[in-house]
């Protein structure tokens, strides 16, 4: 495979956080799926369209009216939450600003 | 020296006043819940196995909005995921539009020109941060009852050739969207939240800079027409000692009146747009487009040259009372009621504007047309003082009264002015008028 | 012995009184307590089923408790989806799947293994360990709905529910001699669901006979205001479909020129006079190399994985990223760079484009045939630590299958050879068109009864 996978900006990307060495093991089971991935080049597929949904659906849409029945109190939204106060869900706070 | 012109686009989100969010049926409220947490579900809150389903409502207001801006409308159109990581947006990813935005290329209209629309799309918006410290550490307090809420995003090219034509484009543009009444705008609450894309470039020249300064997070028109003029002298300065000025995200710091550097754009982030495979696309006819067209209200730009031709208001007074959408509605109908009562529309309309009567939206057409005929109503005058008054005036006025004797007739005028005076009130020119010659017969 | 008998034979058995929830739920219990720690199969026990069993007795499913694969929400059990990053994960809601079958008055019996995030089919990535094969311990149970078809195959469950994104309900009920179906995509839900790949993934019944998984397809088939790619095709009868002829019926026989398949290839086609027997029309057909379909496949499910698990950081609910295992690690990167700009359009619209060709493939096969036939899984199950040999061995496991997957077209197995030596199943897959799974049935239900193979048909065989 000529383009490696620029591991770690991909992990960055992923934001998945991995050490140096799960780096190298990476790299050779993206090799052997690239292989796999890259034979997708050679089918001919000139003229063809793609086909993201293969249900053929169209203008499915909701009506404009509230669902009571399935929104969460306060309790059962928080209920999982790993850190709360007050009412909120907590993060450590993210330096930058967008 | 070389002289700069600018070269501008704004980029303006506007939450939807649909009753529920963009994907889901949990109420559209954020700004008034009374507490965090309260509006949300599965899907807006990224819980494993949520799925998203289109809000007809939000989809139809936005292509209103594309048709009110004379758009052309995608016939054929899609939601894309974007991708990016904050703790602010609950799945991983926002649903927006990429490469199929619902409307294009459109026009604005402002008094500082043409504005042209490049793309409307809708998409969802982001829970709310608040930053706190709590026990010593700095976090980030997440609210999901925005999560979700449908956002319409426009976009401009940049045509924008001045800070107030900026201001005007936002306005006209908040207008529009309260006239067609599918957003309320509170640019306070970030109802309605306005960036721009600032370049200059040495006049007389057309290509579009290399660069361009995005300054984000303003939530005012006077934040805006002070960020764009500062933007100008400071690339003003770099671009004179040669350099460009980076690329970058900046923010307006009111308080100490310039905009400061927020984050380095080196090249274009990196979303892994592809389509949504959760949302099957749209398809439009020519009849849904059609009957959209049919339902736009009037808008302030047709509104206005309507109560010109009609009723010859003056554009001073148009302009004012065409602002909101219900004092618009409420104005045309005291017109309408006026002119068939023979009551000239222009002067109501000078006396609302300029406070001669008081007058409020919440008042009843004919309550309105009554004050004001009595605003002109003129008062009653005892018989007996205005002969009084009369000789009087005849009297301190022996030059005036032989020239009128002599036949100078316009003296007259001279006359009915000092009698007027005398009395003080607004008496009928006619009665004055009468009294007076036959005092002078 | 209760939990040996098949979902249909419980239903009448408790409607006739014959037997009680309480026998039930002893056999099964008594089942599950004997064999689950060794083979790994259920995660989470739900401690109340007995009780609520007993509030379901007027309703069509009578309190029978089902075994749903750990990546339904269920409200108020916990779900893991065999990562450890949902841990500690107790829905505040229930999946549409589960909500259907409750409100038909089954009860869940617990949460199954599977292969963490459906990533395989093995159920060897799971982080709560593998999931082993009834049939013979030494051997997987496939996956990546290893835990639910290993829980009909050891008669620890009546039936169970599964999901398939690609073979991930057909392959393990290949491995583990039991009946799987994968419906249309769309027919069913994904409400609810951990989405794997949203563009293919499929709920479906695991069973132990065709009528059983009719039965439970009746109840979760169909629209769902919640699901924006949920059909509104009408729902069939789907235990209408059962003791049909399949005389005249045209059934084309595709994937036999696989090379590697060796001994395998000679055991299928030795059941194919079965619908010979039975005055169906069986020939051999040419269809596109599935081999296609794996690079397809992959990228758009990796594509699809990478974005889909973007919402575990740990916030909300769960753990952070840091918990991710390996395989689901490697799927979100290769996934992240597959979508990644300059990448798009050679990996993921190509995809797309081989995928389209699949629907024409298929398209001008069932002009010609009515059902089509092939081995689900190139061969037997492997033997425990197969799936560590290679990056790719789901997908390479699954090729059979990946093109009905990716196409939507349902499928379903049904067991079609018992090795007498190693115990260990071959499996037929049937697929039809998009929205005949009545076809499909009636020629898998045909073959059921007219063969010996199904362990739950002819109890000595077990």
């Amino acid at each position: 495979m000529k383009n490696q996978i620029p591991v770690s900006h991909i992990a960055q990307l992923a934001n998945i956080p991995i050490t140096k060495d799960e780096e190298l093991r990476l790299e050779s089971a993206f090799e052997e799926t690239l292989t796999v991935v890259e034979k997708l080049q050679s089918i001919d597929v000139q003229d063809v369209e793609p086909t993201f949904q293969v249900t053929g659906l169209e203008n499915v849409m909701r009506e404009d009216i509230v669902d009571e029945k399935r929104m969460f109190s306060q309790e059962q939204a928080l209920a999982n939450a790993r850190a709360q106060h007050d009412g909120f869900f907590v993060v450590p706070q993210v330096i930058s600003q967008d | 020296m070389t002289a700069y012109e600018l070269v501008c686009g704004m980029e303006v989100h506007a939450e939807l006043k649909t009753k529920t969010k963009m994907f889901c049926g949990c109420k559209n409220d954020p700004f008034h819940a009374t507490k965090p947490n309260i509006y949300t579900c599965p899907v807006c809150l990224g819980m494993p196995g949520g799925l998203p389903v289109a809000n007809k409502t939000a989809i139809e207001w936005t292509i209103k909005l594309g048709l009110a801006l004379n758009c052309k409308i995608n016939v054929f159109s899609h939601f894309d995921r974007k991708n990016y990581f904050y703790p602010d947006l609950a799945k991983g990813y926002q649903i927006s539009q990429y490469d199929q935005p619902f409307c294009y290329n459109g026009k604005l209209e402002t008094e500082y020109g043409t504005v042209r629309i490049h793309r409307i799309h809708l998409e969802e918006d982001t829970a709310k941060l608040q930053h706190k410290t709590i026990n010593g550490e700095k976090v980030s307090l997440i609210d999901f009852n925005r999560s979700s809420v449908p956002l319409i995003e426009i976009v401009t090219e940049p045509d924008l050739k001045s800070p107030e034509h900026a201001k005007a484009y936002g306005k006209a543009l908040r207008q529009i969207l309260r006239f067609l009444d599918i957003a309320d705008c509170d640019m306070e609450q970030g109802g309605m939240r306005l960036e721009a894309n600032i370049s200059i470039r040495p006049i007389g020249t057309t290509e579009l800079p290399s660069y361009k300064v995005e300054v984000k997070n303003i939530n005012s028109f006077r934040f805006l027409e002070k960020a764009v003029s500062y933007e100008m002298k400071r690339q003003e300065i770099q671009l004179n000692k040669g350099v460009t000025p980076i690329q970058e995200t900046r923010g307006w710091d009111d308080a100490k009146s310039e905009t400061y550097s927020q984050r380095v754009k080196e090249d274009a982030e990196d979303y892994r747009y592809f389509p949504d495979p959760d949302l099957p696309p749209l398809r439009f006819t020519d009849e849904h487009i059609n009957g959209w067209c049919a339902e736009l209200p009037e808008l302030p730009a047709a509104l206005k040259a309507r109560w010109s031709t009609d009723y010859a208001i003056d554009s001073k007074y148009a302009q004012v009372l065409s602002e909101e959408k219900e004092t618009a509605s409420w104005a045309d109908q005291i017109f309408a009621a006026a002119a068939k009562q023979n009551v000239k529309p222009n002067a109501i309309a000078n006396a609302i504007v300029n406070k001669k009567i008081s007058a409020v939206v919440s008042d009843e057409v004919e309550r309105v047309i009554v004050a004001f005929v009595a605003l002109n109503q003129h008062e009653r005058v005892d018989e007996a003082e205005l002969t009084q008054i009369v000789s009087s005036v005849v009297s301190e006025n022996a030059d005036a009264v032989a020239q009128y004797k002599a036949g100078k007739v316009q003296v007259l005028g001279f006359l009915m002015g000092q009698v007027q005076k005398k009395i003080g009130k607004k008496v009928d020119v006619q009665i004055v008028k009468s009294a007076l010659k036959n005092a002078l017969k | 012995m209760l939990n040996t008998l098949t979902l249909s034979q419980v239903l009448k058995k408790l409607k006739n009184k014959e037997i009680s929830h309480k026998e039930l739920f002893a056999d099964l219990g008594a089942a599950t307590a004997a064999q689950n720690k060794k083979l790994n199969v259920f995660l989470t026990m739900n401690e109340n089923a007995e009780i609520e069993a007993e509030t379901a007795l007027g309703k069509t499913l009578m309190g029978v408790p089902l075994a749903v694969k750990d990546n339904f929400c269920t409200q108020g059990i916990r779900t893991t989806a065999s990562s450890t990053v949902l841990d500690t994960f107790i829905p505040p809601y229930d999946s549409t799947v589960s909500r259907k079958l409750k409100e038909a008055g089954a009860v869940i019996q617990g949460k199954t293994n599977m292969d963490a995030w459906a990533h395989g089919s093995s159920t060897e990535t799971s982080q709560y360990g593998r999931t082993l094969n009834p049939r013979n311990p030494e051997y997987l149970p496939g996956g990546s709905s290893g835990g639910s078809a290993a829980a009909v195959a050891a008669d620890m469950s009546i039936a169970a529910i599964g999901s398939e994104t690609a073979g991930s309900i057909r392959q393990p009920s290949a491995w583990c001699g039991t009946v799987g179906l994968k419906p249309t995509y769309g027919r069913v839900s994904r409400y609810g669901v951990v989405a794997m790949a949203s563009s293919t993934d499929s709920p479906g019944p695991i069973t132990k006979t065709v009528e059983d998984a009719t039965i439970v397809l009746n109840h979760i088939a169909g629209h769902d205001e919640y699901d924006a790619t949920s059909s509104q095709t009408p729902i069939d009868n789907y235990t209408a479909a059962l003791d049909q002829s399949i005389a005249g019926l045209k059934v084309g026989v595709i994937y036999m020129d696989i090379p590697g398949l060796a001994e395998v290839k000679s055991l299928f086609e030795s059941q194919l006079k079965v619908f010979e027997e039975l005055g169906a029309h069986v020939e051999y057909a040419n269809a596109m190399d599935p081999n296609h379909a794996v690079g397809a496949y992959t990228v758009v499910q990796r594509a699809e994985v990478s974005s889909n698990l973007g919402r575990f950081t740990g916030v909300r609910y769960g753990e952070d990223r840091s918990y991710f295992g390996d395989e689901a690690k490697r799927r979100i990167m290769l996934g992240t760079y597959i979508l990644s700009k300059g990448y798009s359009d050679q990996y993921y619209v190509m995809a797309q484009k081989v995928r389209t060709l699949f629907l024409q493939d298929f398209v001008q096969l069932f002009q010609k045939y009515d059902v089509l036939i092939s081995l689900t899984s190139p061969g037997f199950a492997k033997k425990v630590g197969a799936s560590e040999a290679s990056a790719m061995f789901g997908e390479l496991e699954d090729m059979l299958v990946e093109p009905s997957s990716i196409t939507g077209l349902p499928g379903m197995n049904v067991p079609c050879y018992r090795d007498p030596k190693t115990n260990l199943y071959l499996g037929m897959n049937i697929m039809a068109p998009m929205w005949h799974e009545s076809k499909m049935i009636s020629v898998a239900d045909a073959f059921e009864k007219h063969t010996n193979w199904n362990p739950w048909r002819n109890a000595e065989q077990k």
